[in-house]
């Protein structure tokens, strides 16, 4: 990997492998799954409706048998679950890394804040959509330099990005306030979620619980959007660009066009997790959106498995259960609070070092990959069976 | 105009720091095509295992030579048990690797040493010169800096071409086959690659330390700018890696210097250049190689 000369074929090997086995968690093929699973239908769009009436189902079971704490730290999950979401969708199905995702989350959340802030604020799907909207103009703008970037080149462009970026809420601090943040003004909760709270569970339709059922419907939707996605031509075309780029270029793709789409519905879905995060946390400051942010998105994808949106959502939930554990141990290794904070995003680190190096299809990818290994077998000691038979 | 040769003096000591972390940045990916995203934290570690010397009452030349000792043990151990298994493999696991040991090495220090801003010695007096009556803007601290960096671009440059070692660190850099056929333990030369890296990345994070305050974050904004200079000299050529440095030193401490409240400005105009090479010439504006893609 070191000769100048040999290094582009080196590159060009190191490329080849990188999807088979990092990326794993990307590859189900929906065809095969649907054949051998016969309970479900065989439309992938009437499937992915199931699946999403399935998990709006659970989601409201697990929020009314919940805790308000509990309630509170779903809705934490349910942002972290969006932007890991669209990240994973980004690095896994499109091989591009984005460390800015901190910094596009920064961007919705900031809108948010600020049209909230008007002394009528506009409908919230019209200030979520807005949020969205100014994330994706902005993930273009990057998404266009960022096509022509690969691997540690773009990791650099975008980590400028997650540093930068804040700087400019403490530049223009007249309109975003400084280091201080802008405080959001949360919404109230609808009529109509309060008669539904009611007449499910009878508990105390809190504004916790509102806007823990908000991040859930966002998370629902970014997700069912996500997953149709990725089975469509444009996943297919993706994993193209990812896999094979002169197969691709030959086959007609223009790759840069199709990696700025992959950034651009990334960025749509982190702005999306900051206007959610801004109306959970009630706050928009710089310090929420340190590079520590962006790593721990990426720490979620890759413990999950990269391209898996399975795996980024349970990569979510270890960003969401992680830290108060995390901090209990190192309070009872006689650390002092902001010590013990300190436990979590080394946990992180740690993870994403061991996680790389032994099991780099993460969570997901090594299941489906294991599962991928047997049918083979399986198919091989069946091929092997027959011509035994036959002879 | 006092004003001016104020700032461009600013610019061009702050230049080679980033120019030194650069260097660092280059060396690692010239010889393992891996960008170490952990540069800035290992040095930030070294600094303050440099700071807790001082506080004990060690005197800054010891802190100084215990760290960049430190940094070459951190940088050899780091190579050879997280980078090793990744290295040759796809790009982004490696990418991925070295941002989990950035991570984890900026929190360890933040559990260690505290999370707190404490403020880092500097050897030198921060006054000007004075000529007469009128006093320059150029600081002996502001020298220091710049002999130091220059003084260790001299060992390096003396070691790589002067040397058997560095001969067989260029040949393993050069051709990983042809060298190991020809009796080069590459292995071996990787790991000292990165040592004598994490050594050059140390003395930068000490030198931007000096005088100012240090906290477990403060390489943050250094790992950008010294990957930014890096990209500007097209990662590959340690001369690059200087003049990028310099350039970058000298426009953001124009843009800071200049511009009304600039230094909040600083950060993201470095994202602009990086952006505008980038877009202008992918390969930096020394690449020589024409073929790869970047």
């Amino acid at each position: 990997m070191s000769d100048l000369q040999s290094s582009p074929s080196a590159a060009g090997k190191a490329t080849d492998e990188a999807p088979v086995v990092a990326t794993a968690g990307a590859n189900a093929s929906s065809a095969q799954a649907s054949a051998e699973r016969s309970f479900l239908p065989q439309s992938t769009l009437l499937r992915h409706l199931l699946v999403l009436l399935g998990s709006a189902v659970l989601a409201v079971a697990l929020l009314e048998l919940s805790t308000p704490y509990q309630n509170s730290q779903l809705a934490t999950l349910t942002y972290y679950a969006i932007a890991a979401g669209g990240l994973t969708v980004l690095t896994g199905m499109n091989g591009q890394i984005s460390l800015g995702h901190g910094a596009l989350m920064a961007a919705g959340a900031y809108t948010t804040a600020l049209l909230l802030d008007a002394d009528e604020p506009l409908p919230l799907p019209v200030v979520l959509l807005a949020s969205v909207l100014v994330a994706v103009a902005i993930g273009a703008l990057v998404g266009v330099a960022a096509a022509r970037l690969h691997g540690p080149y773009l990791a650099g462009a975008t980590l400028a990005l997650a540093v930068g970026l804040p700087g400019l809420a403490i530049y223009f601090h007249d309109i975003f306030g400084g280091e201080q943040g802008m405080r959001v003004r949360a919404p109230q909760a609808p009529e109509a979620f309060e008669s539904f709270i009611d007449v499910v569970s009878g508990n105390n339709a809190s504004s916790t619980k509102w806007l823990a059922y908000l991040g859930t419907i966002c998370l629902l939707i970014t997700y069912f959007f996500l997953a149709n996605l990725v089975r469509s031509r444009i996943g297919r075309t993706w994993r193209a660009v990812r896999d094979q780029e002169v197969a691709a270029e030959l086959a007609g793709i223009n790759l840069g066009a199709w990696r700025v789409l992959a950034f651009v519905v990334s960025a749509a879905a982190a702005g999306l997790a900051g206007a959610v995060l801004a109306l959970v946390v009630r706050l928009a400051a710089p310090s929420g959106f340190t590079l520590v942010l962006s790593l721990s998105l990426l720490t979620a994808i890759v413990l999950g498995g990269l391209g898996s949106l399975v795996g980024a959502l349970l990569g979510s939930a270890l960003l969401v259960f992680l830290p108060p554990f995390a901090r209990d141990m190192g309070a009872s290794f006689g650390l002092d609070q902001t010590e013990a904070a300190q436990v979590a995003p080394f946990v992180y680190g740690v993870v994403l070092i061991v996680v790389m190096i032994f099991v780099p299809a993460g969570f997901v990818g090594t299941i489906r990959l294991r599962r991928m290994n047997a049918k083979a077998k399986k198919a091989m000691a069946q091929a092997a069976a027959d011509a035994a038979g036959r002879r | 105009m006092d004003y001016f040769v104020n700032v461009t003096i600013t610019g061009l000591t702050q230049g080679m720091i980033y120019a030194a972390f650069a260097l660092a940045l280059v060396l690692i990916w010239r010889s393992t095509r891996i960008v170490n995203f952990a540069q800035g934290s290992m040095a930030a570690a070294t600094t303050f295992i440099a700071l807790s010397l001082i506080q004990a009452g060690a005197s800054y030349w010891v802190a100084l030579v215990v760290a960049l000792a430190s940094g070459f043990v951190l940088g050899a151990i780091v190579e050879r048990v997280i980078i090793r298994p990744v290295e040759g493999g796809p790009e982004l696991n490696a990418v991925i690797v070295t941002l989990g040991l950035f991570v984890a090495i900026q929190a360890a220090i933040a559990i260690i040493f505290g999370s707190s801003f404490q403020s880092f010695p500097t050897p030198f007096g921060v006054r000007g010169f004075e000529i007469g009556e009128t006093t320059i803007p150029l600081t002996p601290t502001s020298l220091y800096v710049i002999g130091a960096v220059l003084v260790t671009m001299a060992l390096l440059v003396a070691l790589f071409r002067f040397t058997r070692v560095g001969l067989a660190m260029r040949a393993s850099a050069f051709s990983q086959e042809v060298a190991r056929l020809l009796g080069v333990k590459v292995g071996g030369m990787l790991t000292l690659g990165w040592g004598l890296a994490a050594v050059v990345g140390s003395l930068s994070g000490l030198l931007i330390a000096g005088g100012t305050f240090v906290y477990p974050a403060y390489m943050d904004s250094l790992i950008v700018f010294g990957f930014v200079a890096a990209i500007i000299g097209g990662l590959d050529s340690p001369v690059g890696a200087i003049v990028g440095g310099l350039i970058l030193g000298l426009a953001l401490s124009y843009v800071s210097g200049y511009a009304p409240r600039g230094s909040a400005l600083v950060t993201i105009s470095a994202l602009v250049i990086l952006i505008g090479v980038l877009l202008v010439r992918p390969g930096g504006l020394f690449s020589s190689t024409t073929a790869r893609r970047a």
